[in-house]
């Protein structure tokens, strides 16, 4: 078992990463195994980042392994609302993150394991890492058909994908890292990885979607822990280092001094959905008021999460017009969120006209405006 | 070139020619600064001028570097250029990050090689790039070959070396032509300074914590920070700057490169300035009172176990909503609104009273709707599904709309007095602080501990006189009024309730139903509400 395995090892890591340069010299010779403690996804793609920043990698190398509760990781350069049903999310409470490496949308839960490579820059090759992968999981169970293929996925039985990659590269070091699927609850993530919303235009990176599969469907002795365990003894022969895993805690500042800042960063905002490559929504809202359905054709153009330019096609009169022009007024700038859209409507009906007929169909106009968010 | 152009013209208003030899013998624009203010003395203010001419021209001197996009492994060709964190114009150090590029999967954050300016940026966001091919032109400084520094020689840049190790004559320093600057402008002797760096080099950090101990000034942080790990100096660095610093501290300059930000107000924000800013138009008239809650703390505290079992987290807001209706009904104008020419009185039916909740994104105001017709656990379940809607940013337009009457609770921050403002269309607002036990006199001169509550109210003061003269009296009514205070003045927990002159006896027992929300059903300690009315009711 990966947790027996460990020794209570934490202080000898907060000495390796307290003085890289010295402990890397002196007590390291090859590589180093940790694995968190912590499920947040947040928190364990803080001590990604934070090994990318801080630790010197010229003479050894680490490997990370780590699990998360229910999220979406989206790559660094993708648009959230392309990507995955974002209503769906928050009603279930799953946690959208958006990683530092390039690459597609994947879903995170217990049932599915992350490893990431951390290297010197110039010793970067992620073939031989995932070969690592399938190499450990044939020892583990034999009969297995799982292989690499050139987009560096590995799929099992030669259709189903079990594991997605993607990459980070900095100056002076790099990091691969790869999920595994062993027990992951499928339904939600099909539900959750399909997007509802129309209408969208955008040159952000693109997700391949593609079917996959459990391990634990194939062989169902297979756990997460035995297969984590078998990747590190894997790693541990491949750079003759100790099979001995450090277990790590990202909420810990002694340990990793700066990690927080780190953890909110990646929480924040402004990063999450602000980094959103600029795109456009181009759709027709049918909404229901009273007997009938009125169609309003709806174009925003969104730029850093927020909305830039906004254009309501209402029926005339509907609404009146100057209360329309304020409600497009406010919209500008707005961030493109359910949430912001709502209570900015809400309060701005305060210095409206008490007219309960046109409070109605403000907040329908709203309701619907925030289903495309 | 410009700079000699711009130094000819004002030799030739000067009448001396001897200042041109100088600027083709000396290359250091410092030199030359100093050597004009004082042989220029008539035309100082020209002269003032032509300096700062003089110190952009200068840097034009410098040259103007491709900088290749490097190899990024694997054999690849070409990237996708998916953010610019510079612009053109701007200036960047070595080894601060100029883009992100993307590949197959993998995204690459490409840091600079030198110091200088970004002159041009040869590819736009989504474009393609080519390893080998120029990706920005950086026009570096122009090299510093001036004394009391030791001379830089800069080895040509290879492909693969990020660290530019620069060698120099006798005195092996390392450092990056930009600390080398930053140490030169602070007359700071490099061999003066530990390095922390690879290899003992000197990075900007330790100058600034040079600097530091000599002014004992605290400085920022560096924004760069992310690229050079914060160690911990204690354990790298031997103790050979303490030695130095008991020199007498010269008063150095201190480095502070932080800028004001401005940013459009928007969305949300943009929306509460509107409201606040018509909320302040209403003439306001308020009211403060402090109230003894002392038998309302101990209800509480018994019916929260009760409130637990259903699954209700039972705070002291419900029975402040229920209060506040309850004086609702007897004082209905102060659930009316006004329509903005201030011509007509709506009384509103229902009691849609709100809680005033901080948010993250600010001031949000979710309502319980038909309070008047709710028992207190009813609006305790509601309070709880509008807060942890509320926290999780998903109310809806239904429960932020519609309010008729405010309740804003100071008191969960720590506040206890508070001059709130009335949210239009409403007409008035409450607002409750902290609950703090004080020593109180009661009637026989002696001191008692009581649960103090501070209270304020607003409400709004109508024009005409006889509306405005009723509105005061009613708010001070309805404060003062049992079926306000009493009610939470007096509520004990064996329920009894005490009730002021014209209370009736109907209102009595619907005020004990809807207190204990013990409907017509058994309550679970196992009385029925008969039984209840008949304990103990005044």
């Amino acid at each position: 078992m990966v947790l027996q395995s460990s020794l209570k090892s934490c202080l000898q890591l907060s000495c390796i990463l307290k003085t890289p340069k010295a402990g890397f010299r002196s007590t390291m010779s090859g590589g180093l195994i940790i694995q968190s403690i912590s499920n947040d996804i947040y928190q364990n793609l803080a001590v990604e980042d934070w090994i990318h920043d801080h630790m010197n990698l010229e003479n050894g190398q680490v490997l990370f392994l780590w699990r998360n509760s229910p999220a979406v990781v989206i790559g660094r350069h993708q648009n959230p609302w392309q990507e995955c049903n974002l209503r769906l999310m928050r009603q279930k409470n799953i946690k959208l993150a958006r990683r530092r490496s390039g690459g597609g949308t994947v879903y995170h839960d217990l049932g599915n394991i992350n490893l990431t490579f951390f290297t010197a820059r110039k010793k970067y090759e992620r073939m031989e890492n995932l070969k690592l992968v399938v190499k450990a999981l044939k020892a583990l169970s034999p009969q297995l058909d799982v292989h690499v293929t050139d987009r560096y996925d590995i799929l099992l039985d030669g259709q189903y994908k079990i594991s997605g990659t993607a990459a980070k590269l900095g100056r002076m070091t790099a990091y691969h890292h790869c999920t595994l699927l062993c027990n992951a609850d499928k339904f939600v993530l099909s539900s959750v990885l399909r997007s509802p919303y129309k209408g969208i235009k955008s040159n952000a990176t693109p997700s391949v979607p593609a079917s996959v599969k459990n391990l634990f469907e194939e062989d169902p002795s297979l756990t997460c822990e035995m297969l984590l365990d078998a990747i590190a003894e894997e790693y541990a022969t491949q750079h003759q280092i100790d099979h001995h895993i450090t277990l790590v805690n990202p909420a810990d500042e002694t340990v990793l001094p700066g990690i927080s800042n780190k953890t909110e960063e990646l929480q924040a905002w402004e990063w999450v959905y602000g980094k959103t490559p600029k795109f456009s929504v181009s759709t027709c809202l049918n909404m229901v008021y009273k007997d009938s359905v009125i169609d309003v054709k709806v174009d925003l153009d969104v730029k850093h999460g927020r909305i830039e330019v906004c254009n309501i096609d209402l029926p005339e009169q509907w609404l009146p017009p100057a209360l329309c022009s304020e409600l497009v007024d406010s919209f500008t700038g707005s961030k493109f969120c359910p949430n912001e859209i709502t209570t900015l409507a809400t309060t701005l009906l305060r210095v409206c006209p008490q007219d309960d007929e046109m409070h109605s169909r403000w907040n329908l106009l709203c309701e619907n405006m925030t289903r495309l968010m | 070139m410009a700079a000699l152009a711009a130094m000819r013209s004002s030799c030739r208003g000067a009448g001396r020619l001897v200042c041109i030899h100088r600027v083709r013998s000396c290359s250091s624009i410092r030199f030359i600064k100093s050597k004009y203010v004082c042989v220029f003395d008539k035309s100082a203010l020209k002269f003032s001028h032509q300096q700062r001419l003089f110190r952009t021209s200068a840097v034009l001197c410098g040259q103007i570097v491709q900088f290749k996009l490097s190899d990024i492994g694997e054999g690849i060709t070409e990237v996708t250029v998916k953010e610019w964190y510079v612009k053109e114009g701007d200036s960047v150090s070595q080894f601060d990050s100029i883009c992100e590029v993307q590949s197959d999967k993998a995204s690459v954050t490409i840091t600079s090689r030198y110091d200088g300016i970004i002159r041009k940026l040869h590819y736009n966001v989504d474009e393609t790039a080519y390893v080998g091919k120029p990706l920005v032109d950086i026009e570096t400084d122009a090299s510093k070959g001036v004394a009391p520094e030791e001379d830089v020689v800069e080895t040509p840049p290879m492909s693969h070396e990020e660290h530019t190790h620069q060698e120099i004559k006798g005195h092996k320093t390392l450092a990056t032509p930009a600390v080398r600057r930053l140490a030169m402008e602070n007359n700071i002797k490099l061999s003066e300074v530990v390095g922390t760096g690879k290899d003992n080099r000197i990075l900007k950090e330790d100058i600034l914590n040079y600097l530091a101990k000599q002014t004992g000034a605290i400085l920022p942080p560096s924004p760069k920070a992310e690229i050079i790990p914060p160690l911990p100096k204690s354990e790298t660095v031997p103790a050979a700057p303490k030695d130095k610093a008991h020199k007498i501290p010269v008063s150095r300059p201190i480095v502070f490169s932080g800028k004001d930000k401005t940013e459009p107000i928007t969305g949300f924000q943009k929306a509460m300035v509107k409201t606040m800013s018509a909320a302040l138009k209403i003439p306001h008239f308020g009211y403060c009172d402090e109230i003894d809650l002392t038998q309302l703390v101990q209800l509480r505290e018994e019916l929260k176990p009760l409130a637990q079992l259903r699954g209700v987290k039972l705070s002291f807001m419900p029975f402040f909503i229920k209060a506040a209706s309850l004086g609702l009904l007897q004082y209905p104008i102060l659930n009316a609104s006004l329509d903005e020419s201030c011509r007509n009185v709506t009384y509103k039916a229902s009691h849609n009273i709100g809680v005033a909740m901080d948010t993250e994104q600010g001031l949000i105001v979710p309502n319980v709707k038909n309070v008047q017709v709710c028992s207190v656990f009813e609006i305790a379940s509601e309070l709880n599904r509008l807060q942890s809607l509320g926290s999780a940013g998903q109310l809806g337009t239904n429960d932020l709309t519609g309010g008729t009457f405010t309740l804003s609770n100071i008191g969960t921050i720590g506040g206890t007095y508070a001059k709130p403002v009335i949210l239009p269309p409403e007409v008035a607002i409450g607002a409750l602080g902290k609950i703090q036990l004080l020593p109180r006199f009661n009637g026989k001169g002696e001191v008692f501990k009581a649960q103090i509550m501070n209270e304020a109210s607003d409400c709004l003061k109508k024009k005409e006189r006889k509306k405005e003269d009723l509105i005061c009296y009613s708010v001070i009514r309805c404060i003062k009024s049992c079926h306000y205070r009493s009610i939470l003045q007096n509520c004990k927990p064996k329920l009894s309730i005490a009730c002021c002159e014209d209370a009736r006896h109907k209102l009595k027992h619907q005020i004990i139903e809807q207190l204990f929300c013990f409907s017509k059903c058994k309550s679970p300690l196992g009385c029925s509400y008969q039984d209840l009315t008949a304990l103990n009711c005044r």
